[in-house]
């Protein structure tokens, strides 16, 4: 019966338990949808690479190496000699080996050259390889393949020409070497899918009347005369490795560290990965406040129309109190309505973390290449949920001692 | 006099309400026997409200014995005070004694919640709401309705019926009737009397209106029952 009652009030006061509620849900699901985006930005972050032992390239940053070489963030201060390469592909340790060359784009688009080895070599989400939704690898010297969203975006089929532009967002294009299209990648969600690959030899190649940056003028070397050259490459911007064995991997960096006739880095994506955390886990721990704040927010709502309230409801109070309630009942009465209100408004949330999610997954998803998954509730969110109405009681605790001494006080007399 | 036929006394009992030049109360003797109905007269603002609440225990005195079927309400703790009045008292107040939201079987079974001897009178609460109503001359189908849907004729006659339920020993009535009509008034008296006097309930009533008189055994006034003073005691 108490808790009828506690309903059939709440319900006499729909429009501000309504708005109470409203607010409490939506700061809810703005904190779990922090949330989501947060875990899933990171697991995304990490399904990017898999399967690869070490990346190495020329020294500098393990978190700038790790973002450059696979998120395609920043760029590389400085290259590593292919004598390098040469001699790190050469030792016993090394299983094989994956040179990666980045530096011009197409369109919006960075172009990466690489070895067919990267197609097999490269993994995702724990040890997926890419797979092909059209077209196949790189066979003649001016193939590319493209990855999901390029072809998406700049509505790019099999056969299509593209040509190349010198360093990012320049407007000099290599437009006397167009390349084809030669395949689609299916979509991995890893910023493989805004990349267009070709071969090493093919960025050597757009790059033979070029000297530092700049065209050489009035020099045009014809494609046919090209493809009879070496190119060979001077240098790539990193590599991935993998070792024979695990228990090898330390050795080799460390060598690969202390590389005499270079100053080369090796790291292991893992443990760069985790660095990235740590640098990242300050802005999350801020985000995480603010979102815990409207929470909180909301709650401070509800207290103060708990507060408001009790004028209103003095009547109510005393009918009770005259009827034998205990000035406890009218305090467990507050204190149970304050819960019923924050675990509807929790709940509410959940629901519309769901509804957001349903409509934002495709726009997160084209906009920023993270793919949040709709699954059923983490222990995590649901262990927030009963934070959120353990907090709502806790608060209500402050209007609820107030009834309990009002009511004790005065006896709460009906006076009319 | 002996305890066996006092259901309600009050002996030299003062209480003068908080705060500086605020109203008090002198009440130097008052006793009332099992079954008697009493109607207590007074002006408006002579205490009368005062000198219930003292008696159900949302106030208590700052010196004398109240003693409600047997129990010194002073000497016992607040909680044990809420217990007693909810098994001893029956309450109906001038106006705005329900709880609008709930509904008439809710309203009328709510004492029963905190009054567990009286819960173990009425094995069927339903069914007892239901014919409490009948007998107050309240239609059937009014039990499921919210109380504050109904008019305030009504609503008195389902603030009796709560004040029934249970068979407490006493009924306490602050101005039950005040906000009815003259036929109306005399009709609720006619059927709260019957239902009481079937259970030998003490009725206590007050009222400003002498007119209701000679439905009562024993007609009181404030001014002989009790002294008010003015400031602090
Ligand atoms: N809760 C209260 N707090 C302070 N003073 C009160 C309270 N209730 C009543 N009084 C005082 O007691 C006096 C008598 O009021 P009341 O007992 O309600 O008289 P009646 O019921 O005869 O009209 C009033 O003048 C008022 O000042
Ligand atoms: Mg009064």
């Amino acid at each position: 019966m108490i808790w009828r009652l506690a309903l059939g009030s709440l319900a006499a006061r729909a429009l501000t338990v309504g708005m109470t509620i409203l607010a409490i849900a939506l700061s809810v699901a703005l904190f779990l949808g922090v949330e989501k985006i947060r875990t899933g930005a990171k697991a995304s972050f990490a399904d990017t690479i898999s399967g690869t032992d070490l990346i190495i390239g020329a020294r500098s940053g393990s978190v700038q190496l790790l973002l450059y070489s696979v998120f395609r963030i920043g760029n590389a201060t400085n290259n590593m000699s292919w004598q390098s390469y040469q001699d790190i592909a050469a030792r016993q340790e090394v299983d094989w080996i994956v040179p990666i060359s980045l530096g011009d784009s197409h369109r919006q688009f960075r172009v990466m050259g690489t070895t067919p080895a990267f197609f097999d070599r490269y993994k995702f989400r724990s040890g997926q390889s890419l797979r092909f939704q059209d077209g196949g690898t790189l066979d003649d010297l001016f193939d590319a393949v493209i990855g999901a969203d390029v072809a998406k975006t700049l509505g790019y089929q099999i056969d299509d020409p593209i040509v190349v532009a010198h360093g990012l967002a320049s407007f000099t294009k290599h437009d006397d070497q167009p390349f084809r299209v030669a395949g689609i990648l299916k979509k991995t969600g890893t910023p493989v899918d805004r990349t267009v690959i070709v071969s090493l030899r093919a960025i050597e190649a757009i790059h033979v009347d070029w000297q530092r940056g700049a065209k050489i003028q009035g020099q045009s070397t014809p494609a046919d005369v090209i493809r009879d050259m070496p190119l060979e490459p001077q240098a790539v911007t990193a590599a991935l490795v993998g070792v024979k064995s695990r228990l090898q991997v330390f050795g080799l960096q460390r060598t690969i560290n202390e590389y005499p006739q270079e100053p080369l880095l090796a790291i292991l994506p893992g443990v760069a990965l985790q660095e990235l955390w740590q640098i990242v886990g300050i802005a999350e721990t801020a985000l995480i406040g603010v979102s815990a704040m409207v929470v909180i927010t909301a709650l401070m709502g509800m207290m103060a129309t708990i507060f408001s309230s009790l004028n209103e409801r003095r009547r109510e109070m005393a009918i009770l109190r005259a009827m034998g309630a205990r000035p406890r009942v009218i305090l467990g009465l507050l204190v149970l309505e304050a819960a019923v209100m924050a675990a509807v408004g929790a709940i509410l949330g959940l629901a519309l973390l769901y509804l957001g999610l349903l409509i934002g997954q495709p726009i997160v998803d084209r906009a920023f290449g993270l793919w949040l998954p709709i699954e059923a509730p983490t222990l995590r969110e649901g262990w927030t949920l009963l934070a959120v109405v353990a907090a709502g009681v806790i608060v209500s605790m402050i209007p609820a001692l107030r009834a309990y001494r009002m009511s004790v006080a005065d006896g709460m007399i009906v006076r009319i | 006099m002996n305890d066996q036929d006092t259901i309600l006394s009050l002996s030299d009992v003062r209480y003068s309400w908080p705060g500086r030049a605020s109203f008090g109360l002198h009440v130097p003797q008052l006793t009332l026997t099992p079954g008697e109905t009493v109607l207590l007269l007074g002006e408006s603002g002579s205490g009368k409200s005062t000198l219930l609440s003292l008696i159900y225990g949302t106030i208590v005195a700052q010196s004398g014995a109240v003693t409600v079927a047997g129990t010194d309400i002073a000497a016992v703790s607040p909680s044990q005070r809420d217990r007693h009045r909810a098994e001893k008292i029956g309450l109906i107040f001038q106006q705005f004694n329900l709880l609008p939201f709930a509904s008439v079987r809710d309203n009328i079974t709510l004492p029963l919640q905190f009054a567990p001897d009286r819960r173990r009178r009425v094995p069927a609460p339903g069914a007892e709401a239901r014919r409490l109503c009948n007998a107050l001359g309240l239609p059937p189908q009014v039990l499921d309705t919210r109380a504050g849907a109904l008019s305030v004729g009504q609503q008195q006659r389902v603030a009796a019926a709560r004040a029934l339920i249970g068979t407490p020993p006493i009924i306490i009535a602050d101005e039950p009737t005040s906000s009815l009509d003259a036929a109306t008034q005399t009709a609720f008296l006619d059927v709260l009397f019957q239902q009481s006097q079937a259970h030998n309930t003490t009725v206590l009533m007050v009222s400003h209106d002498a007119r209701l008189s000679p439905q009562f055994d024993r007609v009181l006034h404030m001014a002989d029952v009790a002294q008010s003073v003015r400031g602090a005691p």
